[in-house]
């Protein structure tokens, strides 16, 4: 059985981190798992945990009146979901479903943004990491909201 | 029949006087002579009657955006440099029915069309850097993927005399583009008009077979070694006298790397798109097809027509045109003449007539927008 | 006995319209076949003809048709304007005029023996669908298959039954994102370069073939190098106005390209410095 250790370790978005930081994320961290069709958090809710997805498939909703959730990004293995733990007001923006049974590892936000404003140089390579993924997620946002499969007119 | 590049088997000198004896003889072998005229203030070519309709005595006056016919102080019969058009209103016509259909039953039926000019022409009065563009033209239209047929079948029955220039207008820079004021390859016959107080002649070379026939039926003087003399500084003197010049060492390369270079902008400031520059030049090539049909809409006919780079709908592609901007239009047709043209098909597109410099309303000269990049560093950047 | 006849590029032949079929509420795909006696008709994926209907205009259509049925010429077009509205309101029965196939193709020999991905935007599956159809053909020829594909939305998606069944082959692998999922889409919602991180690339013995729209080909070609592929090895399909489709016209030029004859495909590594410059 792995160590959660080893697990973060290996995870894409922490390869690099110093040991003596793995540990300390290791100490914030848990493995969960959840079944296909599980909300993993939703709008509104305080946002105080984000999730290194391990295997499987996660939809980011926006619930609309007289329609059934609407999906505007999916992520898969290796990704990030959830940041509005870093920011104020800490609350989720979106719902997040598990679309297939879905691994991960979630990290405590609020024992994590202790132990960064404990130490900042942790803190500094958490939001290193957080600021490549939000550049890929804008990127990505912005092709999207090009609409460049649309007729011109 | 052109110029099979067989170095001069004849030569011989013509009295002036004598030039309708040389329209006469290439009449009888079955050629319609289209030659130089003096119409609407301009030399234009055109069918010829006589050596009467040739524009004795005139000269042309070129600068960036002007054009304006002299009266020479002699009777010279080719004293001008090049006018508006060039011979490509006639290889590679402006507008050329391509195949016309009609509907049958549930189908169509193409008719193919025939294009071909009833009698095979001779062209008088070809200059260097026209047989220059003729030769690029060549290369585009019958030596690559595909042959144009109406290309062919226009050039394969041509005559051509050229005439060596002995002077050259302001816009003219054949000599730095290498393609003249001296006739190379690819005429029949080549002649060159010295006139003096007290004479007038030609002095005529063969260089083809047909060109050798054609000289045979001439009563022709020996030509001399004072007469080639006379001739080759007459020439010369020409290309002394050109005052324009675009240095080629490495112009693709240079119009490649300077895609962002602040010239662009300038010139675009100035440039109207008016297309004149592609319309005069020898060597553009570019053509638009147009479908359409009769009121019952049973017949159907497609139509080439010239075209240009420099009109918005060039490029238009489902969503609009790809270079909307006159700077992009502007920097795709000079890139081309001078720059992509070379790895398209081998050679520079430019032969330095100066066409585009004097017809150009604004006066867009495209040697000093050449002389402008390359001074400016990269990108305009030192 | 059915031969090749060899047809003059300049003009059109007529083509009997034979079936129109709805892929979506914009784009219809075409069956045609030779009025004339039975004709073979042989191209290369990625090729194109230039279509005509009598009196309204000719167009340049990427043939999306299977190159092993040599009875038939199929196209699939997107209704945008004058002349591809009359082409996708023929009806069967028919005639519309076919000059071709034009152009160079995609990498079919290059490609043996590799991976071969294929990335696809929008009405840019149907200039691929070739290409899946020879490699599906040829199984033994070709490593394994990857086939990514966005579309707008899921009405908009071409091809829907074949990119499932082409799924169920060997080695095969299939991913279809949207950029608008809707309320009942219940797949991948995202930029179509997002599937590669379900897909396992073996980028030094993949041949990737891209084609889309300019702005996804520039950012999924920038994806797979940075999933590791050279430039040698990624493949576009470019577009231009066209008119004449032989060189002569000269609407298609593209840098030092003439896209009728030395495309419409094209290796990234020429056209990567020409991407980069806007309105060339």
């Amino acid at each position: 059985m792995e160590t959660l250790e080893r697990v973060i370790a290996e995870h894409p978005f922490f390869v690099g981190l110093d040991d003596g930081f793995t540990n300390l994320m290791v100490s914030c961290a848990t493995n969960v798992r959840f079944n296909a069709g599980t909300y993993i958090l939703r709008e509104g809710d305080p946002a105080n945990t984000f999730y290194l997805i391990r295997e499987g498939k996660v939809a980011v909703e926006v619930l609309a009146p007289q329609h059934r959730p609407i999906i505007v990004s999916t992520l898969g293995r290796g990704e990030i979901l959830g940041w509005s733990w870093l920011v104020p007001p800490f609350q989720w923006k979106f719902h997040a479903r598990a679309v297939d049974e879905t691994r991960a590892i979630a990290l405590d936000g609020r024992c994590l943004r202790t132990k960064c404003e404990d130490n900042h140089d942790l803190g500094y390579e958490v939001l290193k990491r957080f600021a490549q993924i939000m550049e890929q997620r804008l990127d990505a946002t912005r092709l999207q909201l090009l609409d460049v499969y649309a007729v011109r007119r | 029949m052109g110029g099979d590049g067989v170095s001069p088997q004849a030569h011989g000198v013509l009295q002036a006087s004598q030039l309708g004896k040389l329209l006469e003889a290439v009449r009888r072998k079955g050629y319609e002579v289209i030659g130089p005229a003096v119409r609407d203030g301009a030399i234009v070519y055109d069918k010829l009657g006589s050596v009467k309709d040739l524009p004795a005595g005139w000269t042309d006056e070129q600068e960036a955006g002007r054009y304006r016919l002299k009266r020479r102080n002699d009777e010279a019969l080719f004293g001008y440099a090049v006018g508006p058009q060039s011979w490509k209103k006639y290889l590679h016509p402006a507008d050329v029915l391509l195949w016309s259909a009609e509907r049958q039953g549930g189908t169509f039926r193409i008719l193919n069309s025939e294009t071909h000019p009833k009698h095979p022409q001779a062209f008088l009065g070809v200059r260097a850097c026209e047989l220059a563009a003729i030769a690029v033209q060549d290369r585009v239209l019958l030596d690559d993927k595909y042959r144009d047929p109406i290309y062919e079948g226009r050039r394969a029955g041509m005559f051509i005399i050229a005439v060596q220039c002995t002077q050259s207008a302001a816009t003219c820079f054949c000599a730095s583009m290498g393609t003249g004021p001296r006739v190379q390859n690819g005429a029949d016959l080549v002649l060159t008009e010295l006139i003096g107080a007290k004479e007038h002649r030609f002095v005529v070379s063969a260089t083809s077979a047909c060109g050798a026939e054609v000289l045979a039926e001439l009563q022709t003087a020996q030509a001399a070694e004072q007469d080639f003399h006379e001739a080759d500084a007459a020439v010369a003197a020409a290309a002394d006298e050109q005052m324009r010049s675009i240095d080629t060492r490495g112009i693709k390369e240079l119009l490649y790397q300077n895609f962002e270079h602040p010239r662009w902008d300038n010139v675009a400031a100035r440039c109207l798109t008016c297309a004149n520059c592609t319309m005069v030049c020898p060597t553009c090539f570019c053509t638009n097809v147009e479908d359409v049909t009769d009121i019952t809409g049973d017949h159907a006919e497609r139509w080439r027509r010239w075209d240009s780079c420099f009109t918005q709908s060039f490029s238009y592609i489902h969503g609009g045109s790809v270079r909307t901007s006159a700077k992009a239009r502007y920097r795709q047709w000079m890139t081309h003449k001078l720059g992509s043209w070379i790895d398209q098909f081998g050679s520079s597109g430019c032969v330095g007539c100066g066409r585009c410099i004097t017809w150009c309303p604004v006066g867009i000269d495209i040697t000093e927008e050449v002389r402008a990049i390359r001074e400016g560093g990269k990108n305009g950047n030192p | 006995m059915a031969t090749t006849i060899p047809t003059d590029p300049m003009l059109p032949e007529p083509y009997s319209v034979r079936e129109v079929a709805k892929e979506t509420p914009d784009t219809f795909t075409l069956r045609l076949e030779s009025e004339g006696a039975a004709v073979k008709h042989w191209f290369q994926p990625g090729q194109f003809s230039m279509l005509w209907v009598f009196g309204v205009g000719e167009l340049p259509i990427s043939i999306s048709g299977d190159p092993a049925l040599h009875d038939r010429l199929v196209y699939t077009v997107r209704s945008v304007g004058t002349a591809t509205r009359s082409l996708v309101n023929q009806r069967v029965g028919e005639s519309v005029g076919v000059r071709g196939p034009f152009g160079a193709g995609w990498p079919v020999e290059t490609a043996r023996g590799r991976d071969v991905i294929l990335v696809a935007g929008g009405i840019g599956l149907a200039p691929l669908r070739p290409m899946i159809y020879h490699v599906l053909h040829n199984r033994e020829d070709y490593g394994r298959l990857l086939i990514l594909y966005g579309g707008r939305s899921p009405r908009d998606l071409l091809y829907r039954k074949e990119l499932a069944s082409w799924a169920r082959n060997r080695e095969t692998q299939v991913l279809v994102t949207v950029d608008y999922g809707g309320p009942s889409w219940r797949g991948h919602v995202g930029v179509v370069t997002t599937l590669f991180k379900y897909s396992r690339l073996q980028p030094d013995r993949s041949v990737a073939m891209v084609c889309g729209p300019e702005i996804m080909m520039r950012f999924v070609t920038r994806e797979l190098e940075i999933q590791g592929l050279s430039r040698d090895n990624i493949y576009l399909s470019m577009e231009r106005n066209m008119k004449c489709a032989v060189g002569f016209c000269g609407h298609c030029q593209y840098g030092p390209h003439l896209i009728c004859k030395d495309g419409p495909v094209f290796r990234y590594a020429q056209m990567r410095l020409l991407l980069e410059k806007y309105e060339l």
